[in-house]
């Protein structure tokens, strides 16, 4: 016969009331334990969460406010950061429980652990309720006090278009100066940004001025002040007026002048806008420099035609003169006015810049100064033997040519608050005329592009992305109404421009703020 | 009738006593109730010596006794022994043992009759404790402790075991001691049932956190009554009819 051993459960009574229970760490039944500790002691059965009516967003101490809805995990961890003793036991589930929302009131039932006496882990559940009590967020109170900011800077151009801040804003999103805006609004001649801070409104001043030739005034406004801590609250702003010279401008300097920026001609074309004024001497190929503090000191310093007063011409012939200065090599070119071309055999010679990128058949741009209005003392003053009848800046290209296929790159956008009021047709359509030029410009020229982030446009359908009126695009700058526009069409085979592909950038979802970063890092 | 008692806001009374049916170590030091708890249980019946072992208080840790003799360990202090034998009793035999598990009264359960003592103790030891205790020795654990002194307390009458201790190990242990044991706890739970417990066979002192529940489990085990008249009809029955028949 085989032994087997009884496996017999012995039992020991708990100390406390008598009752035979299997031994456990603590040796008393789990009723008496039950009875003398509550693990939940010190954990408040009742708090407050502070909610914001406004933005209905829930405080999350000490500062930040967050939006969460009712029920969600966002909520149940902000309700349980609110219980501090909870950190003292061990949580193991937690729920809501469902209330009325209008009740303001949240519960939530709680599983705790907590070792009592020595190794025993007791395990209890229970509901903690939540007042929701409404506390105006910050940012709410600012926006009903209507001072939603404490610095300003008023961005301005005085010039009638709009391509300086296109260009501005993208150098803002390739450096990110925008990151601590918390407005940005369109207003006519220019944007204003908004800024919680001083400094912030100061650096993107500082940031501007790098960019582009800029003077700034500051002005502040007295908000409230106390007298027993002396301090003060001020609204500060910033009024940044950018160089009213932009690229192939033709700006007319006074003789003074002329001669202290290297004796150069007093009628010079301006190449390129950074930090300075880049301008030429179309005539010799002499460069000078007009920097922010000459400009301003120099009242007399003005352009006298702009990119609106552009006509074009049908190169004749081009006779290289042989000096070379960069891209730029100086020669006699023979042109006609394309307004004439088949009506008379009137051409002109003149002496120009861009002697190596024209050949016969292309079409240039220039300023027709025979017929130019131009009202400028400055102009008025100048030697009429010095002033040349047409100056050549920059060549054109066949409107057929551009329009054929949409473009295949695109470049974001800031997201800017617009004026109160729409503005009128006229003005969008002046404004994606504008936006077109900006984007042609980007094409033509490699230097410009440096400063933007191209991205690759997948839907290569959407030409301009953000401009609703690029179809209106009409040669505004570039027939100037010369009538011209059918024989444009059938001129010329020289393919405008196009920005290669290695130079576009990926991931382009436009408005989409978050990959920005991730373009950045694929420079 | 088993009493309640505190050292020094102690309940492990056990660590600073040690109790047999012919006398009684408690502490030096602390407050005088604790030994007039003593005195007024034992103070006529068997001698209540005051002393320390080694210069410590923890005596019923370190010492291990019953009615014939007392252990104490290598360390004990001339001084001490010469203290200790003075007040002793001359039945009482005491005996300096040099044993690697000083603390004798840990690895040594003990009555009259029989010690349950520490697996690893030396064989040497287990002689001496055969001789002087004039007991027999067996190496045992308590619920699969070594430390036997800690996790039992017995006298002639019962004893009190760890409160993990499985049916099969009681009915082994009661067998070899011939005594009932239970499994029980002191001290409102706690299982170190030697350090919070002594108990000769007519007395006990517990914890003063023991419950009336386990009071009474150590008063039902034990034995301890006060003398009333189902005392007689139980105890004394056996020996009546024996006399008379």
């Amino acid at each position: 016969m085989e032994f087997v051993p009884e496996a017999r459960q012995q039992l020991i009574l708990c100390c406390e009331c008598g009752t035979a229970i299997p031994p456990n760490p603590a040796n008393m039944c789990v009723n008496c334990v039950r009875s003398m500790v509550d693990i939940t002691e010190g954990i408040p059965k009742q708090a407050t969460v502070h909610w914001c009516k406004n933005c209905e967003r829930y405080l999350q101490p000490p500062a930040s406010w967050v939006s969460c809805d009712l029920e969600s995990r966002e909520l149940l961890a902000l309700c349980l950061k609110k219980l501090k003793a909870l950190s003292k036991v061990r949580l193991v589930d937690a729920g809501f429980i469902w209330t009325e929302p209008h009740s303001r009131r949240i519960k939530v039932k709680l599983t705790i652990q907590k070792e009592v006496f020595a190794a025993t882990i007791l395990q209890q559940a229970f509901e903690v309720e939540y007042v929701v009590a409404s506390m105006m967020c910050p940012d709410c109170t600012r926006v009903m006090a209507q001072n939603t900011w404490k610095a300003k800077v008023q961005v301005r151009q005085k010039v009638d278009h709009q391509r300086t801040f296109f260009y501005l804003e993208q150098l803002i999103l390739k450096h990110n100066a925008h990151q601590e805006t918390t407005n940005i609004k369109e207003v006519k001649g220019g944007l204003d940004f908004h800024f919680a801070q001083r400094a912030h409104a100061i650096k993107m001043v500082e940031f501007l001025g790098s960019m582009v030739p800029t003077r700034s005034k500051s002005s502040e406004q007295l908000i409230s002040s106390d007298i027993h801590s002396a301090t003060s609250n001020y609204k500060f702003t910033y009024a940044v007026e950018i160089i009213p010279i932009c690229k192939d401008d033709l700006v007319v300097l006074p003789k003074k002048t002329a001669n202290s920026l290297g004796h150069i001609a007093p009628l010079v074309v301006c190449t390129r806008i950074g930090n300075t004024v880049h301008i030429m001497d179309f005539r010799t190929l002499q460069t000078a420099e007009i920097s922010g503090p000459v400009f301003w000191r120099t009242e007399a310093i003005a352009p006298v035609c702009s990119r609106r007063d552009l006509k074009k011409f049908y190169v004749v012939d081009v006779e290289l003169l042989g000096p070379r200065a960069g891209r730029y090599a100086l020669a006699d070119i023979t042109i006609q006015r394309l307004a004439d071309v088949g009506k008379n055999d009137d051409v002109i010679i003149v002496r120009s810049h861009l002697g190596g990128m024209l050949s016969f058949g292309d079409l240039v741009l220039g300023y027709d100064l025979l017929t130019a209005n131009i009202n400028n003392d400055t102009f008025d003053a100048l030697n009429a033997d010095d002033v040349p009848s047409v100056v050549l800046v920059k060549k054109g290209y066949a409107e057929r040519r551009r329009r054929r296929r949409p473009r295949r790159w695109a470049v974001k956008t800031l997201g800017k608050d617009e004026e109160d009021l729409a503005p009128r047709k006229q003005e969008q359509e002046k404004r994606a005329a504008d936006f077109e030029a900006f984007l042609r410009d980007l094409e033509e020229d490699p230097e410009l592009r440096q400063g933007v982030n191209l991205y690759r446009d997948e839907g290569a359908g959407a030409a301009a992305p953000a401009q609703p009126g690029t179809a209106m695009v009409d040669s505004s700058d570039e027939g100037a109404g010369q009538g011209g526009d059918d024989e444009d069409d059938d001129e010329e085979g020289d393919d405008a421009p196009e920005i290669p592909l290695e130079e576009l950038l990926d991931g382009l979802a436009i408005d989409d703020d978050e990959d920005r970063g991730d373009a950045m890092d694929m420079e | 009738m088993a009493v309640r008692a505190q050292f020094e806001n102690n309940n492990e009374i056990g660590v600073f006593s040690k109790l047999t049916n012919s006398y009684c170590l408690v502490a030096i030091g602390g407050s005088e109730n604790f030994y007039s708890v003593f005195e007024s249980e034992l103070g006529d019946v068997v001698p209540v010596i005051h002393t320390s072992i080694a210069g410590t208080r923890i005596i019923g840790r370190l010492t291990a006794g019953n009615r014939r003799g007392l252990l104490v360990p290598n360390s004990t202090t001339d001084q001490e022994l010469q203290h200790i034998r003075n007040s002793l009793p001359d039945s009482v035999a005491i005996q300096r043992i040099e044993e690697r598990l000083s603390a004798l009264g840990n690895v040594i359960a003990c009555n009259d009759y029989v010690a349950l003592v520490h697996p690893d103790l030396d064989r040497e030891t287990e002689e001496i404790i055969a001789d002087v205790l004039g007991v027999e020795v067996f190496r045992q654990t308590i619920a699969d402790n070594v430390l036997v002194g800690s996790y039992c307390a017995i006298s002639n009458q019962g004893g009190l075991v760890h409160p993990r201790t499985s049916v099969q190990d009681q009915d082994e242990l009661s067998s070899l001691l011939q005594i009932p044991l239970v499994a029980g706890t002191v001290n409102r739970g706690s299982d170190v049932v030697g350090a919070g417990l002594v108990v000769n066979d007519w007395s006990a002192f517990a914890g003063m956190d023991t419950t009336s529940t386990e009071l009474s489990v150590i008063e039902s085990i034990f034995k301890i009554h006060d003398a009333n008249p189902s005392a007689i009809v139980g105890d004394m029955r056996d020996s009546l009819i024996d006399n008379y028949s």
